[in-house]
């Protein structure tokens, strides 16, 4: 750190004039992005207060107006959306323990470079990242010898080992754990399996927390699954009640008509803007308090294992 | 090498033998794969037969190249193979370098706050899930309340009903896929600069280099490997457009150019039931992904000694 302070004050001393348009071209430019990207969140969220009439004009650009919330009131009365909301906090937590207990093993046993048939078992583990079967031989599987179509479990066991997690994972285990410390282990007469559980996840509580951050946000956001392998609204994820609302506008529960539907239709929009605040906050306020776990696990993952 | 090891020390057996903990720890992940993932493998075969789901797989009769080649010849397979290369090209022509110029200008800003607000805004659009992007590309280019015809028109353009226009639907799909990630997809990049020994700079600047000859001279070269390494995995799935995104764009105006070979896959295989169809479609385009991700792996182990395996 004090070495590029360093470095940073020995520019601002022989800044050439080149580089100092230079600079201010890159600053420039990086505010103009910084806004690009956060102004459409900051629009949504002051469309989803003002008024939709002032919205739909052009008039709501920088500050919202007439404000109110009679879209999240609308949201409200929504059964489907909040039960679509309690479905995906359980898919989200029963999916990302699942994931952590399948993945990280798995990428703990590859790293070690005695496991006899490492090279099988990494060709195993890695080879579905750039083959699969497809979407339909998979859906015939799942539906007609397992029967998990429209069932709880569809949502979270299926599509729980993933390639990329494993390789991640590995190439931590690989270059955070001495080997040095598993010789150490052994001499004292400690096995494979308490060596995992007292030795190598205790130490390695940054790798976790970068998993099951990508996992739970995986889940959260996803509706593919959904869309394909679920049946029941009972059970829909929070994702698929948004594409309802969002793609399909289906807002109400049932058909409306005369000036119940016309004032339905004009809120339509303030309530789409709403339903994207409520659904996607969870997410957004929680991400730049973790985002530093994120940005590891990329890096980690940039490694060459 | 793995043999002159196990010449050395005792047989695989033992070795194997020794560490049962660790197969142990594999077995949930291999059940869960072999069921879930190779099993499915298996079951590709349906692509080749006439999959009567009564019959089962192995039970259906064999139907040969039947289905592949109806997709050869219907109207749909030129449709959807130049709908998919088009969207598929276009992403990565604009959505691979951007990622690095981002990268390049992140490593020259020394204003650490600035630089740190910089980079978890231009992160944040990339944890938007796929349904809310859709639905806000659609409410924004809505051409009675969207922000986008209003800001537009402001300034004289008129842009008319972009959501129904095919043409304008690659275009409104890889723009929106640069605002979502390309702040996320600078972030391997930004992690090789900063792997860069500040020794470098210093005796650049001693010879009197300036920012933009350090960016070229420096920067640059030694973002080679990633570049190489994310381009090769980017070609691999040069014919897997994102189902997700496209499906969701979609409308009956601009289907003509959204129709991709995810997307009319689907729509055969679960809406219309036409399971050996849609397989033969899937087998195929799979292969020919695999195919390329070999291709380009092998050219540039040759030419660059960077390869993913």
């Amino acid at each position: 750190m004090s070495e590029m302070t360093i470095r940073n004050r020995n520019n601002h001393i022989r800044k050439s004039k080149a580089d100092r348009i230079f600079d201010f071209i890159i600053y420039g430019v990086a505010a103009l992005l910084t806004l690009l990207a956060l102004y459409p969140m900051y629009f949504i969220l002051i469309a989803s207060i003002s008024d939709p009439n002032l919205v739909a004009k052009g008039d709501v650009l920088l500050f919202p107006r007439d404000m109110s919330l009679d879209g999240y009131a609308y949201l409200l009365s929504m059964g489907n959306l909040w039960g679509g909301y309690g479905n995906t906090i359980l898919y989200t937590l029963a999916g990302t323990v699942i994931m952590l207990v399948v993945n990280i093993p798995v990428a703990y046993s590859l790293s070690r470079k005695d496991l006899a048939g490492r090279g099988f078992f990494t060709f195993f583990f890695l080879f579905p990242m750039f083959f699969g079967g497809g979407l339909i031989p998979t859906f015939i599987i799942l539906n007609n010898t397992f029967h998990m179509v429209d069932s709880f479990w569809v949502m979270v066991l299926p599509f729980s080992v993933i390639s990329y997690y494993i390789v991640v994972a590995r190439t931590f285990f690989q270059t955070s754990l001495p080997a040095e410390l598993w010789d150490a282990a052994q001499i004292d007469g400690c096995g494979n399996l308490r060596y995992f559980f007292q030795v190598v996840l205790p130490l390695s509580k940054a790798i976790l927390a970068v998993i099951a951050l990508w996992a739970a946000v995986g889940h959260w956001n996803s509706y593919f699954n959904a869309m394909i392998y679920l049946r029941t609204p009972a059970r829909f994820p929070l994702q698929l009640i948004m594409r309802n609302i969002l793609i399909n506008n289906e807002m109400a529960a049932t058909a409306m008509t005369g000036s119940a539907a016309a004032e339905l239709n004009r809120k339509a929009n303030l309530i789409k803007y709403g339903a994207i605040v409520v659904s996607s906050l969870p997410i957004m306020t929680m991400y730049p308090f973790v985002q530093k776990y994120f940005n590891q696990g990329v890096m980690i993952g940039a490694l060459k294992g | 090498m793995r043999r002159t090891e196990s010449m050395r020390g005792p047989s695989v057996l033992v070795r194997a033998g020794r560490n049962w903990g660790l197969y142990l720890l594999m077995l949930p992940a291999m059940v869960i794969f072999i069921c879930f993932t190779y099993l499915p493998m298996y079951g590709v075969i349906i692509a080749f037969k006439d999959f009567r789901p009564a019959m089962g797989i192995w039970g259906s009769a064999w139907a040969g190249l039947k289905y592949f080649l109806r997709y050869f010849n219907s109207y749909m397979f030129t449709n959807t193979i130049t709908n998919t290369l088009v969207i598929s090209l276009y992403t990565i022509a604009v959505t691979f370098p951007l990622p690095i110029i981002l990268a390049l200008m992140c490593n020259q800003m020394y204003a650490r706050r600035f630089k740190k607000f910089f980079q978890v805004s231009t992160y944040l659009p990339h944890f938007i899930s796929t349904v809310v992007m859709c639905g806000m590309i659609i409410m924004f280019l809505s051409p009675s309340s969207g922000v986008i015809p209003k800001i537009c028109s402001l300034a004289g353009i008129q842009t008319g009903d972009l959501m129904g226009n095919a043409g304008a639907f690659s275009s409104i799909y890889v723009w929106t896929e640069v605002w979502q990630h390309v702040g996320w997809d600078s972030i391997m990049y930004i992690a090789a600069l900063s792997a860069v020994d500040p020794q470098l700079y210093e005796a650049a600047e001693v010879d009197g280099a300036s920012k933009w000859q350090k960016v070229l001279s420096i920067d640059i070269p030694m973002l080679v490997p990633t570049m190489i390494t994310l381009f090769i995995l980017r070609c691999g799935s040069i014919l897997g457009v994102g189902f997700e995104k496209v499906y969701l764009l979609q409308n009956d105006l601009n289907i003509s150019s959204s129709e991709i070979i995810s997307t009319y896959l689907y729509k055969m295989g679960l809406k219309s039931n036409q399971y050996s169809y849609s397989a033969a479609i899937g087998l195929f385009n799979n292969v020919v992904n695999f195919v390329i991700l070999i291709l380009v792996n092998q050219f540039s182990r040759k030419i660059s000694d960077t390869s993913l395996f």
